[in-house]
């Protein structure tokens, strides 16, 4: 790999011992993957994924503190994935000990780290950076070193900016060089899709459930998915981009696809159209049928199978704010139509602390409290992430809560039907 | 007894019990239970993987295609290096991605005698012929020997 006389330095120890393990950390990354070059990375701000204070992380916190004292810092600000801990969530006795007491004892301390380390706002912890009211949200062709999974594959398919499925911690260490291994997603071949995805479903597919099969299908591979025009149109509204930003969660989750590509939709696709496509894709054929097929093949993870929801999360990735408008409206009508004034099982929505505060300025926010429903800016998935959640019976619209918890799939119609209705 | 031959990422040489995994091997899912909860074998909590959930991870011979899911991926691997939970050896019969990636190199950066050699570009043959239990060699220069 080529390597500029400055970034030769650097990898020579000029600018110090941790530097070098930084610049020698992305050299060895990009040889792994036949990088010719590391590029500048361009974009205004970074986003990191390791937003929460888990004991078991000790060793990146003791990372992070030899950059912090090394002077090893970006001058690139960052967003950080959601808190792990919100007191508005229910929990029982016990949870909220090993929440606070055990798990996340260290929150304080890390959250000291990611200031100095630079974080843009007190409140920039959520995995939805890219939302307009967050305002981490790059430029199309700019270069990133982000992670997060979910963030990653929208910043690359919906903002056309280029950026590889970066870990945790080597997001970092390309902010602090500056540069970041050109492989992969960052080049135009690597942009190509290998996979042609045919929607060929009576209905809109679940966003989630379409993101999960394709996931699984196409594994790291890029798709064109081709058929989804007469739901979504060709423009990218609020509806459509909250629509892609859960179809990419499930496709990197239940997969590791770090771009997409949707006919007439995407800025890539609506650009190049089919001359995206590499030679010899392969062919995956999505109707009804394989959906309902993929959604049966999940496991139940539940105790009891028939057991009643002990508790709903809604929003991972986060909520935008058309989703948190629409959902209101949803739950409203469906309270009405059922009789019931309030959510009958305790009900979470989670958005980043930013939109929560723009919503709450709305008329919605106190109409979505009046149905019970619980708005907040935790992650579900850090929520659950303990023994103590594998006996109870939490369900989601989240095929990434899913695949990472015990967390049971419902589609949104069941989650509303639930809800509102009642009923196992 | 049967030879392959693959890419080295991390160099090394190990004997060790054989754990298979057909599908993507999902990181997070499979180690931040036994990471958060002091389970020094590291068990696989991975309920969607029928191969490993429920099978200890640490010191064994990690044969799969390549990791699936969460960019914490690579973090979590540096953190069961960091505290010798990790496979004995990961070996890839795909070129390995950049999560796994990301995670040896950053253990073999920044952390001090760790060894988890990683062997990649194995080819689907190799993820066929091993099984469960087997016993496997890793060599200096990438050869991987099924006993």
């Amino acid at each position: 790999m080529y390597l500029t006389p400055e970034q030769q330095a650097i990898l020579d120890g000029a600018k110090g011992e941790t530097m070098a393990k930084v610049m020698k950390t992305l050299v060895m990354y990009g040889e792994t993957f036949g990088a010719d070059k590391l590029v500048p990375v361009t974009s205004d701000y970074n986003h990191l994924v390791t937003s929460f204070g888990l004991k078991m992380m000790g060793p990146v916190f003791d990372l992070m503190q030899q950059l912090i004292d090394a002077g090893a810092v970006s001058s690139q600000k960052f967003s950080v994935d959601p808190r792990p801990v919100d007191k508005n969530v229910p929990a029982n006795f016990l949870q909220k000990l090993v929440f606070n007491k055990f798990m996340y004892s260290t929150q304080e301390s890390y959250e000291e780290q990611l200031k100095q380390l630079g974080l843009m706002d007190k409140d920039a912890f959520t995995c939805a950076c890219y939302l307009d009211q967050v305002g981490n949200k790059p430029k199309k062709g700019d270069i990133l070193s982000w992670a997060e999974s979910s963030a990653v594959v929208y910043a690359n398919s919906v903002l056309g900016a280029r950026c590889n499925r970066n870990s945790g911690i080597m997001d970092i260490m390309g902010s602090i060089a500056g540069y970041v291994p050109n492989f992969g997603l960052l080049t135009d071949e690597g942009r190509k899709a290998t996979w042609i995805v045919k929607v060929e479903c009576e209905n809109k597919p679940e966003a989630q459930l379409l993101g999960s099969a394709i996931g699984m299908k196409v594994m790291e591979d890029v798709p064109y998915v081709m058929g989804m025009e007469k739901w979504l149109g060709t423009e990218l509204n609020d509806e459509n981009c909250a629509y892609l930003k859960d179809f990419g969660a499930a496709t990197a989750s239940n997969g590791a696809v770090g771009l997409y590509h949707i006919a007439n939709l995407t800025p890539e696709a609506k650009e190049l159209g089919e001359a995206l496509i590499a030679e010899n894709a392969q062919v995956y054929v999505i109707d009804d049928a394989e959906l309902e097929r993929v959604k049966n093949n999940y496991p139940v993870m539940w105790k009891n199978p028939d057991a009643k929801p002990k508790l709903c999360f809604v929003g991972c990735p986060h909520m935008s704010m058309e989703q948190l408008k629409s959902w209101t409206v949803r739950v409203e009508e469906g309270l009405k139509a059922a009789g019931n004034k309030k959510v009958l099982i305790p009900t979470v929505f989670t958005t980043a602390p930013a939109v929560k505060a723009e919503f709450e300025k709305t008329e919605y926010a106190a109409r979505l409290k009046t149905t019970g429903v619980i708005l907040s800016y935790i992650c579900p998935l850090m929520y659950m992430n303990n023994p103590l959640c594998k006996s109870m019976s939490v369900m989601t619209s989240s095929n990434k809560l899913r695949t990472y918890t015990t967390a049971r799939y419902y589609t949104e119609d069941d989650i509303l039907a639930k809800i509102t209705k009642g009923g196992n | 007894m049967k030879e392959f031959k693959g890419r080295v990422i991390a160099p090394g040489t190990v004997t060790a019990e054989a754990v298979v995994s057909h599908g993507g091997f999902n990181t997070l899912a499979s180690l931040q239970g036994a990471l958060q909860f002091g389970d020094k074998k590291a068990t696989c909590g991975d309920q969607n993987n029928p191969d490993l959930h429920g099978k200890e991870l640490a010191g064994k011979a990690l044969c799969l295609p390549m990791t699936i899911g969460s960019t914490t991926g690579g973090l979590v691997l540096y953190c069961a290096c960091a505290m010798e939970r990790q496979p004995a050896c990961m070996l890839f019969s795909k070129p390995i991605d950049s999560l796994a990636a990301a995670g040896s190199i950053l253990a073999s950066v920044w952390l001090e005698g760790i060894s988890m050699p990683v062997v990649d570009s194995l080819g689907d043959d190799f993820l066929e012929a091993v099984k469960h239990g087997d016993t496997v060699e890793v060599k200096e220069n990438g050869v991987v020997v099924i006993k």
